[in-house]
């Protein structure tokens, strides 16, 4: 059954090619079922895998499949393979089943659209990419994956790329992850010249035997790589310039699987963290808990529904990233599937909502939706609960296990840290209140040029119309439910939310499902607290407190309107943080760019071309020899005979 | 004493004819230079017990190839001045020439030096009462008879390749060189050139003595505008060397 | 007192040596080609008084066998080299070792 692991990634890509030669005269909608079904087989071979594993005990759930050597080039032996053990299946897992439903949904959500089965193209090939990224057995496979799903992402960011701000997103995606792809591509080097293998076995074997200085190195220079893919501070800004793509595509790589990928990384590696410097971790830390807490003060000021739902991506993966920080890989990987359940639910809803709102993402102009959309409403207002950290969803335990962690992992700033989270898990409720408020609740806000508003159920059964973001015809001009092909996964996602918690309960020792399961991969580097069971409840409470104070303030401020709303203009502009990046590149980067290019052109291609020059010159000297006149050629030849004559006879005679 | 005085006077026979060749701008002085050389030369061998040689480089030399020199200068009308104080390679040339001929000199004087001027190598037994002649006679014909032989093939060879290349042949298609104006253009630029840098005292011109073949070049007697007169009169002809294979 | 100096072998080749040595300037130095021709012959015989000194300090005939030699080859070498520049000159009257450089491209 192990022997399956091929499959996972082999039927996206199949489903990849297929559609790249075949896709268009397979047309709407069968290019998009066809995807479908490719990412479902997927799934179903992951769960065929995950049950070998379970077969195995505990030490041999590791699992390699080589399909054939890549690189045979002297020292450097790259294989084709896959290592199936516990976290690249849990990874598998969701990933594939997170990009079923999405494919699903977005058969529905493109219908209509010009080029429908490219976009599918696009959304398989970033399924393989992603599948190969995390199954990989060694790190250049897994860069294979990280490069390919920075490409999809770029890709499907400027689908719509008539719209210059789109394709502007797409290549400031493409750019921002360059920047963490160059921090990846020099740890794999110092992973080569210093191990010599870039296999994961072969260099977690050898983890031992190296210099702290270079396990800091290598591990720094992957985590560059996993702040420029997961968004972190200072490569963010990619992410809420990311939702200029279509909504299917926001939900799948902006919010389950790609920028998990540098947690997942992280995670992977955590052996070398685990052997660098002891200030290593808490780099993670603080970086992911400051990037929480931007963001989420970020978020109370957007107006879009998809940025906030952006800006909420980047807080929770900097939670994610504090929880590897402080050594709980479980809490963050836990953390990263209850994630990809809600915020997937999230941006999907919100395109129900865009969908029926025909295009409409302001949520000033939205209110009262609820009454449309109720199925949307009720899936959406799960996810919030999810991800305000309201139990018994799954957002609960998971964002509680980081803070935990947090709380005990017990470096002088442990309690820091845990401050900080806990203020953003406010004000995470605060914004995503006031996202559900503003939207489903409250007056209409929309134009008043639509006639009267009906209610959902006669609008739910007429057929939703295209998407195609250029198209200005309206047929229906009421909000209105998707088809059963948008509001099914919604379903299925709510559920997930729901249950997900499931995973991971803190009550018993024999309930940490997913700990038990990760325990061969994590292994010593899985910290350890000492918290008494009082103090996790008392500090469990106070996180819902948290929660649940930022709920009652949007309520206050949004709902009763009893309290006017603050949102500055600096968090609205993102603390301006965009427009420094520019005025830096177009100044002083700009002048060092110019000083950089100036100095290849006229120092080294100056040698070059001076050398050139030289050859050139001396060439000339040189041809005047060639005068034509034989007794200058005499004169030579008389010169080195009496040349050779004294040095045979001083040599020979004296 | 006499051998001194002979030696003295002959040496010096052969070196003022030396430089009288080398510094002659008219080749029939040269030639007469060159023949006091070879006298000079046989005296030397008389000196030296070599009677029969000398008498072989009176005739031959002297008589013969000098003549043949002179037969040449004659007919080809070459006797025209050669303008000596022009070098069109530059000063270059004749400043180095004149380092390596001293080089050459100075190393055979070390390598004499160095041996003690004696000869070094074994020696032979030659009895002294027998004439040079008949010792001469019996090593030709006995001990290098085989180049002997050779020689006189040699000999063969050479009077057969001389009439070959002398013949005169009317020719009636030419082959135009392309280039020829051009590089002949530039050949007496350069001339010219070096002419002018050396104070252009004229183009050489010196007394046109009468030449005996006159038939087949056209233009004027001077050497230099000859050269010149080459491109415009004579200038689409091929170059010699093929007229010298075809013929 | 000068009835006292006498003339050894080696006066003979110091004399050869400075005729060889006059006769590779001036050929180096000539333009027309009868006159190189004529320097040549010149390097020719102070080689010729060489051998035929060294024959009597090495009491060997070879040296005298050798002169003959020299003089038969010599007299084949002028007879040929003549012949080319009679066809040379013929051709093209005036010409000097220097028109050489006419024959480049």
């Amino acid at each position: 059954m192990l022997d399956a692991v091929w499959l996972i990634p082999a039927l996206p890509l199949a489903g990849f090619l297929i559609l790249l030669f075949a896709g268009r005269r397979l047309g709407e909608p069968t290019a998009g079922w066809l995807a479908t079904i490719m990412c479902a087989g997927s799934f179903v071979a992951s769960v065929v895998v995950f049950a070998g594993l379970l077969g195995e005990d505990e030490e041999g759930r590791q699992f390699t499949q080589t399909l054939f050597e890549w690189v045979p080039a002297g020292g450097l032996q790259i294989d084709i393979g896959f290592l199936a053990d516990p976290l690249s299946i849990t990874m598998a897992l969701f990933v594939t089943g997170v990009s079923t439903l999405i494919h699903l949904y977005a058969i529905g959500y493109m219908h209509g659209d010009g080029d429908f089965p490219k976009f599918f193209v696009y959304m398989n090939l970033f399924v393989f990419s992603m599948l190969a990224l995390v199954l990989g057995s060694n790190l250049l496979v897994t860069f294979l994956g990280w490069e390919g799903v920075g490409a999809c992402s770029y890709w499907l960011i400027s689908f719509w790329f008539t719209s210059d701000a789109n394709a502007a997103a797409g290549k400031k995606a493409f750019i921002t992850n360059r920047i963490g792809d160059w921090g990846f591509m020099l740890a794999m080097f110092l992973a080569f010249a210093t191990v010599g293998t870039l296999n994961y076995e072969g260099l977690f074997v050898e983890v031992g035997t190296l210099a702290p200085v270079t396990a800091t190195a290598i591990g720094l220079l992957l985590f560059l790589g996993a702040v420029g893919k997961s968004a972190q501070i200072p490569l963010y800004i990619w992410l809420p310039d990311a939702m200029a793509g279509p909504t299917p595509v926001s939900a799948l790589i902006h919010a389950a699987t790609m920028v998990t990928a540098g947690v997942f990384l992280m995670t992977r590696v955590n052996p070398i963290l685990g052997a660098g410097y002891d200030w290593v971790p808490d780099v993670i830390a603080w970086i992911g808990v400051i990037t929480a807490f931007v963001a989420a003060t970020i978020a109370v000021a957007q107006n879009d529904i998809k940025k906030v739902l952006a800006y909420s991506t980047v807080s929770q993966l900097g939670y994610m990233f504090l929880a590897v920080g402080v050594g709980a890989y479980v809490a963050a990987i836990f953390h990263m599937i209850a994630h990809a359940f809600f915020k997937a639910l999230l941006f999907l809803g919100a395109g129900s909502v865009i969908h029926g709102m025909n295009d409409e993402q302001d949520m000033r102009r939205m209110g009262g939706l609820r009454k449309f959309m109720p199925l949307t409403a009720a899936t959406f207002m799960v996810g919030w609960l999810a991800i305000a950290g309201v139990p018994p969803f799954a957002g609960f335990w998971s964002k509680d296990d980081i803070l935990l962690f947090a709380w005990g992992s017990g470096g002088a700033d442990a309690k820091v840290l845990w401050a900080i989270g806990l203020v953003t898990a406010l004000l995470t409720g605060y914004y995503m209140s006031r996202q559900v408020f503003m939207v489903f609740f409250g007056k209409p806000r929309w134009e008043g040029d639509r006639p009267e508003p009906v209610p959902a159920s006669v609008g739910a059964a007429a057929n939703e119309q295209g998407e195609a973001a250029e198209s200005d015809h309206r047929e229906h001009t009421q909000p209105h439910e998707p088809s059963w092909l948008m509001t099914a996964p919604l379903v299925v996602l709510a559920v997930l939310a729901i249950a997900g918690g499931v995973l991971n309960l803190p009550f018993n020792e024999d309930v940490h499902f997913l700990e038990h399961f990760l325990e061969p991969v994590l292994g010593a580097n899985e910290a350890e607290i000492a918290v008494s069971t009082g103090a996790k409840v008392a500090l469990a409470a106070i996180a819902v407190g948290a929660g649940v104070v930022g709920l009652a303030a949007a309520a206050v401020v949004y709902l009763r309107r009893r309290v006017r709303a603050v949102e500055p203009e600096v968090l609205a502009h993102a603390w301006y943080y965009d427009e420094a990046v520019t005025a830096f590149v177009g100044g002083p980067g700009r002048t060092s760019f110019e000083a950089i290019a100036w100095f290849d052109a006229h120092v080294v291609d100056g040698a070059v071309n001076g050398v050139a020059a030289v050859v050139r010159g001396l060439g000339g000297r040189l041809r005047s020899v060639q005068s034509g006149f034989v007794r200058a050629y005499a004169l030579g030849v008389t010169i080195g005979v009496v040349v050779v004559l004294g040095y045979f006879l001083t040599r020979v005679s004296f | 004493m006499i051998e001194l005085v002979v030696f003295a006077v002959a040496g010096a026979a052969c070196l003022a004819g030396a430089v009288g060749v080398v510094a002659s701008s008219n080749p029939v002085h040269a030639a007469l230079s060159l023949v006091g050389t070879l006298f000079g030369i046989a005296v030397l061998f008389v000196a030296q017990d070599a009677n029969f040689l000398a008498a072989v480089q009176v005739i031959v030399y002297a008589g013969a190839i000098v003549v043949l020199f002179l037969f040449v200068i004659m007919l080809l009308g070459v006797d025209r001045v050669d303008n000596l104080r022009v070098e069109p390679l530059g000063g270059g040339q004749r400043v180095t020439a004149a380092v390596v001929a001293l080089g050459v000199l100075g190393l055979v004087l070390a390598t004499l030096a160095s041996t003690g001027w004696e000869a070094t190598g074994a020696v032979g037994e030659v009895d002294e009462a027998v004439p040079d002649i008949n010792q001469l006679g019996e090593a030709l014909f006995t001990r290098y008879v085989y180049a002997f032989e050779i020689t006189s093939l040699l000999l063969v060879i050479a009077v057969v390749g001389a009439v070959l290349l002398a013949r005169r042949v009317r020719r009636e298609e030419e082959i135009v060189d392309p280039g020829q104006a051009e590089r002949q253009a530039e050949v007496t630029e350069r001339i010219a050139r070096a002419e002018a840098r050396a104070g252009g005292d004229g183009a050489g011109n010196g007394e046109q003595p009468a030449s005996v073949d006159t038939t087949s070049f056209g233009a004027s007697d001077d050497f230099v505008t000859a050269q010149r007169g080459l491109g415009s009169a004579e200038g689409a002809e091929g170059l010699p060397e093929a007229e010298g294979e075809r013929s | 007192m000068i009835g006292a100096i006498e003339v050894t072998p080696a006066w003979y080749l110091v004399l050869g040596a400075a005729l060889f040595s006059i006769g590779t300037f001036g050929l180096l130095i000539r333009r027309n080609p009868l006159v190189m021709f004529m320097c040549i012959e010149l390097m020719l015989n102070a080689v010729t008084l060489t051998f035929v000194t060294f024959s009597r300090m090495v009491r060997d005939t070879g040296g005298q066998s050798i002169v003959v030699f020299v003089l038969v080859v010599a007299a084949a070498e002028v007879v040929v080299g003549l012949a080319i520049i009679v066809a040379l000159l013929r051709k093209r009257p005036g010409a000097t070792a220097d028109d050489v450089a006419i024959l480049e491209g």
